[in-house]
């Protein structure tokens, strides 16, 4: 089982600004970003393609540096990657060429466990992700929805104060990213591990998040903070509640303007977001 | 033409086995039925395979006969030597040039001159630099090789997805754990089509550099049969040749699976 992260995990973006170079051209990416991720909750960010979402990952992951202002985990100024922060990537990062088994240990062993630790706790880890009659199946072996429990599995062994999911339940069908929403708040429940997820998906935001993050296209700032004091552990009838809703209403709006500007910039890959508000404004 | 179709369709074996019949009485045909004036001099395949399988064979080489084994022995050690000269050097010179921006920046445009020159080209360099008779033909039969699979290892690191060595740096991995496991096994399924080419490259290329030997091997017995105008010898050995080229192919596709059990599995999942 995972153990309780107590109070681990507190990051704090104070001023941050990154630039990058797109054909020769500087292009300012984050502006005098501050935001808090506060420990033990569940931060959801949200925002069109160009907002930066993926600059921010990197750095609080530690593969860039800030050209201005500072990130600190615990107080701690956050120079290069490490196990303290995992980053669950879009798709599935799993390494092919190895087992279900060895994909988890990779963390332990890269850290230099013994091997009976190493197995004690990856066999434990892949009980708690239900994989246990799974782990000498190569990954291209799973469903979708197994490999992203994998890649939890993966990233959980390390005991990390905070997790850094990035679309990690892009690409999965309907149904199986429903489940694999329930499944992580079950997780995230049992351990209040500090987690940052992004998405794309207004709703499974409202329904995962204790608070809501939405960036500004291009550069990213922070547009607002929705609070969502829905109560845990959430079933997916909260979607029919009138908080929810209220909520809901509240923050499709902001999100719109910011996707439709990222669109006006004929940025295509914003068409994502676009039509998956649609998609949701036409259901409401 | 519907029996047509299902011919084509047909398992392997079949289809493997009706294309050399077809290949073989158009070759018998040619040269012995037709008897087209380029084609005359060329033995029929029965001759050849009559030579090839005599007890007392009319030039003293066939299946029967010691010296036909030891100018296989010579060509197969020739081969290897080369052929593993080719993945030791090439796959460390891929991985490093895959993996260092830098290096590679200094040496691609060095290899990517280098790696067209025909093997014959380089033998004269050979005989000068380097000393004895078995150096120089195992180099000349390495050097095509070994760019081969130095450009197939590039490409095959180049394609490992970037998430992956993302993903390392964040789990703790050490530059040693990300070379032995990301870039090495990452970058496999190109290594071993590389060396699958490399492997034929060397067969091509051990003619040219038994030439140079003046004494065994398969390739040199090709010319000296040829200046003796036994051309069941020329045609028995370039089938000798084309039959062990395939059988390395096969064996490094065994081992190639045996390394890469995921890809199988792979394969099986869609």
């Amino acid at each position: 089982m995972v153990e309780k992260a107590a109070d681990k995990g507190h990051v704090v973006l104070n001023n941050v600004s990154k630039c990058f170079f797109e054909d020769e051209k500087k292009i300012l990416c984050l502006d005098q970003l501050s935001i808090e991720i506060p420990p033990g909750q569940l931060t959801v960010l949200m925002g069109p393609s160009g907002c930066g979402k993926t600059s921010m990952i990197n750095l609080i992951a530690g593969y860039e540096t800030p050209d201005t202002g500072s990130i600190t985990i615990d107080g701690e100024k956050i120079t290069e990657p490490g196990h303290d922060r995992l980053v669950v990537f879009q798709e599935t990062a799993l390494f092919p060429w190895m087992t279900v088994f060895n994909n988890v240990a990779f963390g332990p062993k890269a850290k230099g466990l013994a091997e009976k630790d190493i197995k004690e706790k990856t066999e434990s880890i892949l009980e708690t992700v239900g994989l246990q009659d799974f782990q000498d199946k190569y990954p291209t072996q799973l469903s979708g929805g197994m490999q992203r429990r994998a890649e939890l599995a993966r990233a959980l062994v390390n005991e990390p104060s905070v997790m850094i999911l990035d679309e990690p339940f892009r690409g999965l069908d309907a149904m199986t990213r429903e489940l694999m929403q329930e499944f992580y708040l079950k997780l995230f429940d049992e351990t209040k591990i500090t987690t940052l997820f992004v998405t794309h998906e207004l709703e499974e935001a409202i329904f995962m998040a204790d608070t809501v993050i939405i960036l500004t296209y291009k550069p990213g700032r922070v547009r607002k903070v929705v609070k969502v004091p829905l109560e845990r552990p959430r079933h997916f009838s909260v979607s029919a509640s009138k908080e929810y809703m209220d909520i809901f209403n509240d923050t499709i709006e902001i999100l719109f303007e910011e996707a439709k500007k990222a669109f006006d910039h004929d940025d295509a890959s914003s068409l994502d977001i676009i039509q998956s508000l649609k998609r949701n404004s036409d259901d409401s | 033409m519907t029996r047509i179709k299902n011919l084509a369709a047909a398992p392997t074996f079949y289809a493997a086995l009706a294309g050399m019949i077809l290949f073989f009485s158009s070759w018998y045909f040619l040269t012995e039925t037709l008897t087209l004036p380029r084609f005359k001099n060329i033995p029929d395949p029965l001759s050849v395979v009559t030579e090839w399988s005599a007890i007392h064979p009319k030039y003293g080489v066939s299946l029967f006969t010691k010296p036909y084994y030891v100018d296989i022995l010579y060509s197969i050690i020739r081969t290897y030597a080369a052929f593993a000269g080719a993945v030791v050097f090439g796959v460390s010179l891929g991985i490093v040039m895959g993996w260092s921006r830098i290096l590679h920046n200094y040496t691609f445009p060095l290899v990517e001159i280098f790696r067209p020159m025909p093997p014959l080209s380089w033998i004269p360099l050979a005989v000068l630099v380097l000393p004895g008779i078995e150096l120089p033909v195992v180099f000349v039969t390495f050097i095509a090789a070994f760019f081969a699979t130095v450009l197939n290892t590039l490409l095959g690191v180049q394609s490992i997805n970037r998430d992956y060595f993302l993903a390392a740096k964040c789990l703790g991995a050490k530059p040693r754990d990300i070379l032995f496991h990301v870039v090495i096994p990452g970058s496999l399924p190109f290594i071993f089509t590389g060396l699958q080419i490399a492997m034929g490259i060397a067969w091509m290329s051990i003619v040219a550099g038994e030439i140079i030997a003046g004494q065994r091997g398969l390739g040199y017995y090709i010319y000296e049969a040829a200046a003796l105008f036994q051309y069941e010898q020329v045609i028995m050995y370039m089938f000798t040749l084309g039959f062990l080229g395939y059988v390395s192919s096969v064996a490094i596709r065994y081992v190639g699976n045996l390394l890469m059990a995921w890809e199988e599995a792979k394969r099986k999942a869609r």
